[in-house]
């Protein structure tokens, strides 16, 4: 029964230089003895400390609108109802004026209800893709828990919109490329052509 | 006698004082139990925050923050939530050994403290068989530990209970054999007698003294069930072995009784083989200075509480500059290092199955200390250089020969792994 | 039933709540005393019937589906798929992007042995140390799939014609740092464990797989290896640029748990080998093929040719292969996979017979199990 051993005792020096590291005093000796240090604690204290995350860090989608919170980009095409895996966007729309045509504020059709489910989304960003007006963007604010299960955990357009300057404020680079992309569309025609999904899509900037 | 050193004895002596001569020896002993019964939980609840701060920090982690400063207020919250807890008991259990069983447990624990000499002239009970005393009562949480099993009517803690019984009864006979020695060299079964005699030299110091002591503490970490001897409760294969069924209050039982098991393993060692409260007679004023220069960088503390803490420990340090570090403290701070000892193997191993647990106890730790008590014998027979010669080969011989036979045959094999395209 | 000592034995059901199960598993155990004389693995309990869902959506949607299969390892997951795909309706991979690919499932390769080698240890008992260190690396590979897909774990990434998106400036160094910065770790950790006398008795001539029966039970991945055959999907079918690189295969010779972890260990500093070299070589240019991208854009427009095709590769846990059989549709008429935990899961109970109790809960660990994966 050999339970002494090398091995043993290696392994109690390399927890033993881990709990002395996390220390200031610690990591001061460890250097005075020319010993090679990990990193310390790498653990945060998460409500008072909170981690940096990247800006491509993808959550729960939301809908941009520009200026004005009824100029929303979104035309409710229902493309990414259709393609949402798990299903869980559920578009009432487009708005209907009384004589049954679609009504249009700045000159877009616009959804009468919009609402996802928090619970069943799964943040894979599918959505995003295959937006062809690049209403629909991806949110990194991640504390979504609430209470309650029904009320709360499906959202509904108004918790849904949010402004494009707050997409340029979470994430820069994308947002640059998505207000481009549109600048570039919107020079030909002053409006967004019809909604036209298998239409080919302007070659988003991958490199 | 300084005054720091004996602060305590003289605080109860000047106490007694007051009381009519036929109520001081029953002052003394409601003293004694009650000091015991408010200290045993206390440190048992901070003995837990200080395992998990340090293995925390062996993981790269903070440990407990969040309630109160440095997570110091965490073994209050963790003791209330356990408090409110709804406590639950299997349909088909034996209700009344189940809700007896953590008592058993706890009962013997602290009764072990009574024979614990703290400090100097500070002993609960100075009993002259207080080795015996020790087994007799620690013993008595085997039964504990079978009783919960068994009542728990559960078959996780059937089989926990079961590898108890096992594991305690295999390590209290080396345990107790590697004891002998000690008493071979002192003469005498007494706590108080023995740690005098390590006044000139801690025992773990001589050949025989080191084997002692290194297979006792090993055999307490087995007693108390704890890393790498953790097989009873084996989280990964048993859930929680013999305490699968306890909730509530009576798991937090549970825990005490493990908890101030271990404390008292090391604190036995350290009585019986790091020389107990005896120490190196260090000025208590650089010991002052260095706690009050940490309390006042203590960045996390309020202000008022570290002027305070500053001003109180550099007072005492004034007050008594002539003393040395008391024994207490001497005592607190041996016991706490080799409980750290104790919580490092926690972060550090895996566990032992239990045929190779039960192999280590009776194909080396017993034969080991056998030959223990011979190797004493030859210390104690022959003068300094030759008999301390002598026990160390022997020892040496004997623990390389007891590897060699039980080294299993397919360990010697050296794998080789091959690269292959 | 009575055996020969008048003993009786003990059925315990160990599952599919229990701590070291790595999930809802069960383990239908029959014990003589401690010692193991039947076992049966009780499984489904994590259904989630994502082979019927990949035929009801379109053949992107399906990819965050596959992120959910085998949790630890997304990318290889995303990568099977995608190579299924592609082979379906024929698409080019833009050069970029399968050298992204290949960056990718590396690491997930090396995240997915450290992981593993950490669960391992917690099944032994150690209090989480191994665990921990493990994670503490995982985390930092996790940041970087962060970095590059918006998701640590679900990551959702590689899609057919290359990667969804290029990488972030910067991202390649990044990689670059972490890759040479952990054989350090590795060569930790090993301290911590490779020599570690409790570690080898209680792994050593434990849980022996016999390469015979490792090979008609169609075992994969580390678990067939460390019996010492050589079987590595990478080095057999050369899919995907691999063969562009210099590696080797670790095999190891006893098939006991103590060979899967080495072989683990193994593999992994033979994948930072992978990762140098395609970290080093890796060309600039588009990440996606144009055909690839359009399908991102549009996936209903994908409509493969009427056939079936079968695609496999070499996934941390084994053989991974997606079968797909389209009808001229935009989903996938059949939709099968192939996962390794599953079939690798088949020989727990010839690895345990006559193992203690202790010993089926590593062995169970080494197999490397999710069951996101088994249950799928």
């Amino acid at each position: 029964m050999a339970l002494i051993g090398s091995g043993v005792l290696q392994g109690l020096g390399v927890t033993l230089r881990t709990f002395i590291e996390t220390y200031p005093w610690g990591k001061a000796l460890l250097g005075v003895l020319r010993i090679r240090t990990g990193q310390g604690l790498v653990t945060i204290e998460y409500p008072d400390v909170r981690q940096q995350h990247h800006e491509r860090q993808r959550i729960f989608p939301f809908l941009v609108y520009d200026g004005a919170p009824d100029n929303l980009r979104c035309v409710s095409c229902k493309i990414c109802e259709q393609e949402c895996p798990p299903q869980c966007i559920h578009i009432n729309g487009p708005a209907k004026d009384e004589q049954g045509r679609p009504a249009k504020v700045h000159g877009r059709t616009y959804p009468v209800t919009f609402d996802i489910n928090v619970a069943i989304c799964m943040s894979c960003r599918i959505c995003v893709d295959v937006c062809p007006f690049d209403a629909i963007e991806m949110d990194n604010e991640f504390e979504l828990s609430t209470e309650e299960r029904f009320g709360r955990l499906v959202f509904n357009k108004a918790r849904l919109l949010k402004s494009n300057e707050y997409f340029q404020q979470i994430k820069p680079t994308e947002a640059a490329e998505v207000d481009a992309r549109l600048a570039a569309k919107a020079k030909p025609s002053p409006k967004p052509a019809a909604p036209a999904p298998a239409a080919g899509p302007t070659a988003a900037p991958a490199a | 006698m300084s005054s720091l050193d004996q602060v305590f004895v003289s605080a109860q002596t000047a106490l007694f004082q007051l009381l009519p001569e036929a109520l001081r020896p029953w002052a003394g002993i409601a003293v004694r139990i009650g000091v015991i019964a408010a200290l045993a939980p206390a440190v048992m609840m901070y003995l837990t925050l200080f395992e998990r701060k340090v293995i925390a920090r062996m993981q790269n982690r903070f440990g407990p923050t969040r309630v109160g400063v440095y997570g110091l207020m965490q073994p209050l919250s963790d003791g209330l939530k356990m408090l409110i807890k709804e406590d639950i008991v299997p349909r088909h259990a034996d209700r009344l050994l189940h809700m007896l069983a953590p008592v058993t447990a706890v009962a013997p624990v602290i009764l072990l403290f009574a024979v614990l000499p703290i400090g100097r002239n500070m002993v609960a009970a100075d009993l002259n068989v207080g080795l015996l005393y020790i087994f007799a009562v620690a013993s008595v949480g085997s039964f504990a530990i079978f009783t919960g099993g068994w009542a728990s009517r559960s078959k996780f803690s059937t089989l926990g209970a079961m590898r108890a019984v096992a594991q305690l009864i295999s390590y209290e006979v080396p345990g107790a054999l590697s004891v002998v020695a000690l008493i071979m060299v002192t003469g005498t079964l007494s706590m108080v007698s023995i740690v005098d005699a390590q006044a000139a030299r801690w025992f773990l110091f001589t050949p025989w003294g080191f084997v002692a002591g290194v297979m006792f503490f090993l055999c307490g970490v087995a007693e108390c069930n704890r890393t790498p001897f953790d097989m009873p409760e084996a989280e990964s294969e048993l859930t929680a072995g013999f305490h699968t069924e306890y909730s509530g209050m009576k798991f937090a039982l549970w825990y005490l009784a493990e908890f101030l098991e271990a404390f008292l393993v090391c604190g036995f060692t350290v009585t019986l083989f790091l020389g107990g409260w005896q120490g190196p007679a260090v000025p208590f004023w650089l010991l002052a200075t260095l706690l009050a220069v940490i309390v006042g960088m203590a960045q996390k503390l309020p202000l008022p509480v570290r002027a305070v803490g500053v001003l109180v420990l550099a007072a005492a340090g004034l007050l008594w500059r002539a003393d040395p570090i008391p024994s207490w403290l001497w005592f607190t701070a041996k016991t706490y290092a080799l409980f750290f000892v104790l919580v490092w193997f926690r972060g550090t191993f895996p566990r032992l199955r239990a045929d190779q647990l039960m192999g280590l106890a009776w194909k080396f730790f017993l034969p080991m200390a056998l030959l223990n008590i011979f190797a004493a014998g030859v210390w104690v027979s022959y003068p300094f250089p030759m008999g301390t010669i002598a026990s160390v080969l022997l020892l040496a011989a004997g623990a390389w020969g007891l590897v060699r036979i039980n080294q299993p045959a397919s360990s010697h094999a050296p794998r080789t792994y091959v690269l292959a395209d | 039933m009575q055996s020969t000592s008048d003993t009786q034995l003990l059925e315990i059901s160990l599952g599919p709540q229990h701590p070291s199960t790595h999930g809802v598993f069960r383990m239908n155990a029959v014990l003589d005393g401690e010692t193991i004389v039947k076992l049966k693995p009780v499984m489904g309990y994590l259904h989630r019937n994502h082979e019927q869902i990949g035929e009801h959506t379109s053949y992107i949607g399906s990819f965050p589906f596959t992120d959910r299969l085998d949790y630890f390892c997304a990318m290889s997951n995303n990568l099977g798929l995608a190579l299924a795909i592609e082979k379906l309706g024929n698409i080019p991979v833009a050069e970029r992007g399968e050298y992204l690919r290949i960056i990718m499932v590396e690491l997930t390769r090396v995240l997915n042995h450290t992981a593993v080698t950490g669960f391992l240890l917690n099944d032994m008992g150690a209090f989480g140390t191994p665990l921990l260190y493990a994670f503490r690396e995982r985390e930092k590979i996790l940041d970087l799939f962060e970095a590059a897909s918006g998701s640590r774990m679900m990551c959702n990434y590689i899609r057919p014609g290359g990667v969804r998106i290029d990488v972030p400036e910067g991202w390649l160094q990044q990689a670059r740092a972490l890759v040479a910065g952990y054989p350090q770790f590795l060569d930790e950790f090993e301290r911590l464990l490779t020599k570690n006398e409790i570690i080898r008795q209680r792994t050593q001539q434990v849980g022996i797989l016999p390469k015979a029966l490792a090979v008609n039970a169609s075992i994969t991945g580390p678990l067939l290896r460390a019996t010492g055959v050589n079987y590595d999907v990478r080095k057999v079918d050369g899919y995907s640029i691999y063969p562009r690189f210099s590696y080797k295969v670790p095999l190891g010779s006893v098939g006991d748990v103590y060979d899967r972890y080495y072989v683990r260990i193994l593999e992994m500093r033979e994948s930072l080998k992978i990762l140098q070299q395609a970290l080093r070589d890796i060309p600039a240019g588009p990440a996606v093929s144009p055909k690839g991208q359009a399908m991102v854009k549009a996936p209903r427009t994908f409509r493969p040719p009427k056939g079936e095709v079968y695609s496999r590769i070499e996934a941390p846990k084994g053989e991974l292969g997606f079968f797909l059989t389209s009808d001229g549709t935009p989903q996938p008429y059949r939709y099968h996979i192939r996962a390794p935990s599953f079939i690798n899961l088949t020989v727990l109970e010839d690895m345990c017979l006559g193992y203690k109790v202790a010993d089926a809960i590593i062995i169970l660990g080494s197999i490397d199990i999710v069951l996101g994966e088994v249950d799928r």
